[in-house]
């Protein structure tokens, strides 16, 4: 029996997030379908289709969807798969974490959350413990319900053609209401694929310095910012940028960790990148054991002399 | 209007937990325990919504071995009014955490659950979800603003790129993130009284919930590690390898 993938989208498009769990799915080796669902979305059933590997675009288009509320997505997933599908796969997202947990009890089985490796269609490797252990899980028979630990996964290339095909919308939730959103558009690149990321942790002092110097920087490498938990807390830097066992797991090309000690709940969320850069006051800060090139200095004169010295070797160029 | 909030008691989230050498697991021997982080700040919540006069009474609930007792102390001391132990030993999984409250919920009844987002143990971040999908009722997860009605509880939500609000008809699940509020210590005077406040005990055979696992762990390893590599001797040198890595 086949995998079914929920889709995350902005109506347009699918998320970057999406190409890597349908990776993930992908390595079960069984047909993958992806369910999108949402309000005037036919574009983003359109991306899904373009999605190498994909086996069919499932497209249920309801206003009921379109602000992605567990609820009716849980109920949505459980009508379309109760006969159809074995296996359920999301992104370890906001959306992710919040519909399959539902989803899973639903059908009377565990969850496998933030998948990072799979083994077999039946086992699948997972970090505990702010990622200081791996575990090899095994599911039983019956249905398996998935979350993935996205920067585990190489995003699927686009280069496929699957049919698209609609299906009815599942019962309604009134219950739960949607009253607003505040999202922000920043033009940087999404921090889960961004190939740079360039965090700041209570070193940086305040909300001001952490957008002060942190922004150029990043904006200069086109890379996405994150912030350590301390940061987050302290109200430097807001919570979705958070890295780290309970924000965001990331795994760039370049991770520079500015004003960050190096706690292992941080650690969880960045060691998988492939070059680590630190800059930190204190030469005995952890964040050194794991970083690649580690700069000892004061932020406060480092970060603008980085960034002057980037735009001079621009020039160069 | 009662209020349950689910605890749990994890390896402090200080502790650099060991991997045992045969793969059976994580060496928990001796290591220092408290309460998961974020189900303190469920805990502070549910306090904060009796200080405004909106909860009437907070009733905690933890699944664990005999020493889940101190957790539950300590929320007793932090000031939510009685407590429920539901003795198990080992690893009892969110599924079937979920169905224990799923069956408290319908001895006590109440208008609402506050539990933390997450475990910092196992980082399942499963149980409201589940427990939500079991009643069927309305869940708000990731909270970082929570305001209570008669009726309705209004939750703003951490959500990728931003905030979402919803609004909740009671009863509801909410589950918690980081900053919906700062958790307080207890006072002494506080832990004090806590110890004449009752907890009472319960088994998962006495709700009738089954809890063998369902997931089988075959093995558990450390990751890789990643050994640190060079420190460089200044900003220009910095900006090279930067440059580098990085193509710009």
């Amino acid at each position: 029996m086949s995998v079914l993938l929920l889709a995350e989208h902005d109506n347009a498009k699918t998320t970057d997030a999406t190409a890597r769990a349908l990776s993930a799915a992908l390595q079960t080796g069984k047909p993958v379908d992806i369910l999108v669902a949402g309000e005037n979305c036919h574009p983003a059933a359109e991306a899904a289709a373009a999605l190498s590997g994909v086996a069919r675009v499932i497209l249920v288009e309801d206003a009921a969807y379109k602000h992605g509320l567990a609820e009716v997505l849980a109920d949505l997933i459980v009508q379309l798969g109760a006969q159809h599908y074995q296996t359920f796969v999301a992104a370890g997202t906001a959306l992710g974490k919040s519909v399959m947990p539902r989803v899973a009890a639903l059908f009377d089985v565990m969850q496998v959350t933030d998948v990072s490796r799979v083994v077999s269609p039946t086992s699948f490797e997972r970090l505990i413990y702010a990622g200081n252990a791996i575990q090899l899980v095994e599911v039983p028979q019956g249905k398996t319900v998935l979350t993935v630990r996205v920067s585990s996964f190489e995003p699927v290339k686009v280069g496929g053609s699957a049919p698209i095909e609609t299906a009815a919308a599942g019962p309604a939730f009134p219950r739960t209401r949607f009253v607003g959103e505040s999202v922000q558009q920043t033009g940087r690149p999404e921090l889960t694929s961004a190939r740079v990321v360039v965090s700041g942790g209570r070193g940086m002092g305040s909300a001001d310095n952490f957008d002060a110097l942190i922004k150029p920087i990043a904006d200069r490498l086109g890379a996405a910012i994150g912030a350590s938990r301390a940061a987050v807390d302290s109200g430097f830097a807001p919570n979705d940028l958070q890295v780290g066992q309970t924000g965001k797991a990331v795994a760039p090309e370049l991770y520079i960790a500015v004003g960050i000690s190096g706690a292992i709940q941080h650690l969880a969320g960045m060691k998988d990148s492939k070059v680590i850069v630190a800059i930190n006051k204190d030469e005995e800060a952890p964040i050194f054991q794991i970083a690649d090139y580690g700069l000892v200095g004061d932020l406060f004169t480092v970060l603008p002399d980085l960034d002057r010295a980037l735009q001079q070797q621009n020039r160069v160029t | 209007m009662k209020v349950l909030v689910p605890v749990k008691r994890v390896v402090d989230f200080n502790v650099k937990v060991r991997v045992r050498p045969d793969g059976s697991g994580v060496d928990l021997a001796n290591v220092k325990m408290s309460m998961n982080p974020f189900d303190e700040i469920a805990v502070e919540q549910a306090i904060r919504f009796k200080e405004q006069g909106k909860a009437s009474e907070i009733v905690v609930v933890s699944v664990g071995p005999k020493e889940t007792n101190e957790t539950l102390r300590t929320a007793l001391a932090m000031g939510a009014d009685r407590g429920i132990h539901v003795l198990a030993s080992g690893p009892v999984e969110p599924l079937a955490v979920a169905k224990i409250l799923a069956r408290i919920v319908g001895d006590e009844a109440p208008k609402l659950v506050i539990v933390g987002k997450q475990a910092i143990d196992d980082d399942c971040n499963q149980t409201g979800q589940m427990l939500a999908g079991l009643l069927r009722w309305p869940q708000a997860t990731f909270a970082s603003k929570a305001d209570v009605s008669e009726s309705t509880v209004t939750v703003t939500r951490e959500i990728d790129g931003g905030l979402q609000t919803l609004a909740l008809d009671l009863p509801a699940v909410v589950t918690c993130d980081l900053r919906l509020n700062e958790p307080r210590y207890a006072s002494l005077p506080n832990i004090m009284k806590a110890k004449k406040k009752p907890i009472a005990e319960t088994t998962p055979e006495a709700l009738g919930v089954d809890i063998a696992p369902r997931l089988k762990i075959s093995r558990t390893f450390e990751p890789p590690a990643r050994s640190g590599g060079r420190k460089v001797a200044s900003v220009a040198e910095l900006a090279q390898l930067v440059r580098d890595h990085v193509g710009v």
